[in-house]
């Protein structure tokens, strides 16, 4: 730490940092590049903080062992990549169901299968809004630096607390593996989300039973709130049911708690936009490129601006609309063959034409291959 | 309502007459559970019953405990996550034949090797009641099943043989029909400090019962009695044990358990 | 305790056990009439029945093997 309060810090360890300012005390994961700095900083700092670190027998175990100890009462978070997020993806389901806070961080990298391990992508884009089978939740948040890494994992636990869900913190190789410098001044003023207790008797407590804001009241195992937790479609007592009703009611419960708030935590950032004709929409490591990409063509007088979604899912559909009414021409640029583009052009194509910019070559999209995509085909 | 003090101390009564089958084992073999629990007067609020998928895995819900009823084969996944998160809470895990060694014998083998203190019990039918009736993991060679049309060519697992080469340190087996044994081993195991393993043979007279002509409930209750002896017996008079299936306490070996272990790490720190 | 064997064990026996059967959640097995030492039970329209109740020794068979927590010997311990 510098007098100024600076650090050179890599991403996976700034996940390690806001995690534990954010009240994490309990890891369980497995080995996979480029995540396994995550585990082993965990490994090291837990046990000092009295937190729990656990290496489980594979990343379905791990993600079965963050949310038994989200149930005992203990902010859990596993970290894994393309491999292992695929593992997890049926307990990931069960973590919506069943309503249970814990964050599941996945460092992209080549794919599909083994693909390019060291190398970034982000081809999980879709992974993580319909990884896990049946109707669900799901919030994604995917920062594009240090610091912010730091700043979106306290936000991801804070998410997952306040609406009792699972949170993916969709983070690339670039960002994982990079250093920065970050600063921790404000640490202390960092506002901490804990999930809501129920209030009530023991014996009046109904698991299941929603507030006014969709979310029920979660108390811990060992607390004196005997209740049952199952995957099944439950009713509000949380034991399964069969009634129709009642299991819609469940299922449009836990998806609107998250998709009616979006407007809570619609995190993005403009860059450049006022007068943009050209929007670059981009997020993650290739935000970087594109940031430069956009001062270049404006060198080149072409009006250009960059869209950069934080909250990757639930999609940023109000914001995406606005850009779209504004500009000529939107490029999603993105280390896939077009994910997030889908989502962009069933909002905007009304409005504008969506091109594409994509790589799939284990390489960060650079500047220059922005520019050009779009200088080329833009006459004066 | 006409039932034992039990049933109304332990049991969510108005989840009853459970879902298992005229005759299953399961019910029977829950209730040794409850009493073992009754017997070393465990803390209501601080016992947690973890099942997976499965006929077994619905015991949970029908007890008044910390119940968690979770994915096929992973309850000792997530029981890890509870017990290593709350060493104070007594955990026991409910699984099935299948659910315990087919899909979940991963999470088995790692938690015995770990020698985490939680108490596995395997309500063992022999067959994949939920689904219907398919051939498990410990289907006998040859048995029916309605995926062995045939005659089931697997090889079945000794559940208690592959729990203690994987590490666990207290072993044993009972019968549905062995009920009081089934008891006593349960709470040997809950007191045992690591990882115990306890199978408890059930009968399935709906699917496995049918599907093998072995007679009705009472019948194949009865093939437990005179087919079943326990160990302590066989060791003085080995010829006694010849094609009869063992039970009993295997094994009784405490080693250092993974929490304590884990708790050592800690206290290096709050110095 | 049968009402014979009161009568011979002398006044002062006063825990009148009672078996005590929960007809709805009794699904007709059979096994507590299988296991029954004295024949008290009996299988009639797919539920158990209490067919010789002055027969019950109390030995709790039925209680312990039952699956369905439908039969067991009330009244004070």
């Amino acid at each position: 730490m510098n007098d100024k309060g600076y650090k050179l810090v890599q991403g996976n360890e700034a996940c390690v940092e806001g995690a534990l300012a954010a009240g994490m005390r309990f890891y369980a994961g497995y080995p996979i590049t480029p995540s396994t700095e995550i585990a082993e900083i965990c490994s090291q700092k837990l046990p000092k903080l009295g937190g729990k670190f656990i290496q489980m027998e594979d990343e379905l175990a791990s993600m079965a062992a963050i949310i038994g100890a989200s149930l005992a009462g203990v902010k859990s978070m596993t970290a894994t990549s393309g491999p292992g997020f695929s593992l997890m993806q049926e307990n990931i389901g069960y973590a919506a169901i069943a309503e249970i806070p814990c964050v599941i961080v996945n460092v992209q990298r080549g794919g599909p299968s083994t693909g390019l391990p060291t190398s970034p992508a982000q081809g999980d884009v879709m992974q993580a809004r319909w990884g896990t089978h049946g109707d669900h939740p799901a919030i994604a948040l995917t920062p594009n630096s240090v610091q912010e890494t730091f700043e979106y994992t306290v936000k991801a636990f804070n998410l997952a607390e306040k609406y009792r869900t699972p949170v993916i913190l969709l983070m690339d190789e670039t960002v994982g593996h990079m250093r920065e410098k970050m600063t921790f001044k404000n640490i202390s003023q960092i506002e901490i989300v804990n999930r809501k207790k129920p209030s009530c008797k023991p014996e009046d407590y109904v698991a299941y039973r929603p507030d006014e804001d969709m979310i029920p009241p979660m108390a811990s195992f060992g607390e004196g709130y005997r209740y049952h937790v199952t995957g099944l479609t439950h009713d509000e007592t949380g034991f399964p049911t069969n009634s129709s009703h009642v299991s819609e009611g469940l299922i449009r419960r836990i998806v609107d708690k998250v998709e009616k708030n979006i407007d809570n935590f619609s995190y993005y950032e403009e860059y450049r936009l006022e007068d943009a004709e050209i929007v670059i929409i981009a997020y993650g490591g290739v935000s970087r490129s594109a940031k430069s990409a956009v001062d270049e063509l404006r060198k080149q007088n072409i009006k250009a601006g960059l869209f950069r979604p934080i909250t990757i899912w639930p999609f940023l559909e109000k914001q995406i609309y606005m850009v779209s009414q504004a500009a000529k021409e939107i490029y999603v640029a993105e280390m896939n063959l077009g994910q997030y583009s889908l989502e962009v052009e069933r909002v905007a194509c009304k409005n504008c034409r969506v091109k594409k910019i994509n790589k799939v070559n284990g390489e960060l999209i650079t500047p220059e291959e922005i520019t050009e995509a779009i200088g080329g085909s833009y006459e004066l | 309502m006409n039932c034992s003090e039990t049933t109304s101390k332990y049991y969510r009564v108005n989840r009853l007459p459970h879902i298992w089958c005229a005759g299953c084992g399961h019910g029977t073999l829950t209730n040794t559970v409850v009493r073992a629990i009754d017997k070393l007067k465990l803390n209501k609020d601080e016992v947690v019953i973890v099942s997976g998928i499965g006929c077994s895995s619905r015991a949970p819900g029908y007890l008044d405990f910390n119940t968690l009823h979770t994915t096929h084969g992973r309850a000792l996944a997530f029981a890890t996550g509870i017990k290593l998160a709350n060493p104070k809470l007594h955990v026991i895990v409910i699984m099935g034949d299948g659910d315990s060694s087919a899909i979940g014998g991963n999470h088995l083998i790692h938690a015995a090797r770990r020698n985490i203190d939680i108490t596995t019990i395997v309500f063992n039918n022999n067959i994949y009641g939920m689904t219907g009736g398919q051939f498990s993991p410990t289907t006998p060679y040859g048995d029916l099943a309605t995926t062995a049309a045939y005659g089931n060519i697997d090889k079945p697992f000794d559940l208690c043989s592959l729990a203690q080469g994987a590490g666990a340190t207290y072993v044993g087996r009972a019968t549905a029909y062995h009920a009081v044994l089934m008891q006593k081993l349960i709470e040997k195991g809950i007191q045992n400090k690591g990882f115990s393993f306890i199978e408890g043979l059930s009968i399935c007279p709906t699917y496995y019962g049918r599907k093998n002509k072995k007679g009705n409930a009472f019948k194949m209750h009865s093939f437990l009695k005179e087919n079943c002896i326990d160990k302590k017996l066989v060791d003085k008079d080995p010829d006694k044990g010849r094609n009869k299936i063992l039970i009993g306490e295997f094994y009784n070996n405490p080693q250092p358990e993974y929490i304590e272990s884990y708790q050592v790490i800690i206290d290096m720190f709050q110095g | 305790m049968t009402k014979e064997n009161q009568a011979i064990m002398g006044e002062d026996m006063d825990d009148e056990k009672v078996l005590l059967l929960n007809v709805p959640w009794c699904k007709g097995c059979g096994i507590c009439v299988g296991f029954c030492p004295t024949r008290v039970l009996k299988l009639k329209e797919g539920k158990c029945v209490i067919a010789n109740r002055e027969k019950c020794i109390f030995c709790g068979q039925c209680e312990l093997r039952c699956p369905d927590n439908a039969i067991c010997i009330g009244g004070k311990k």
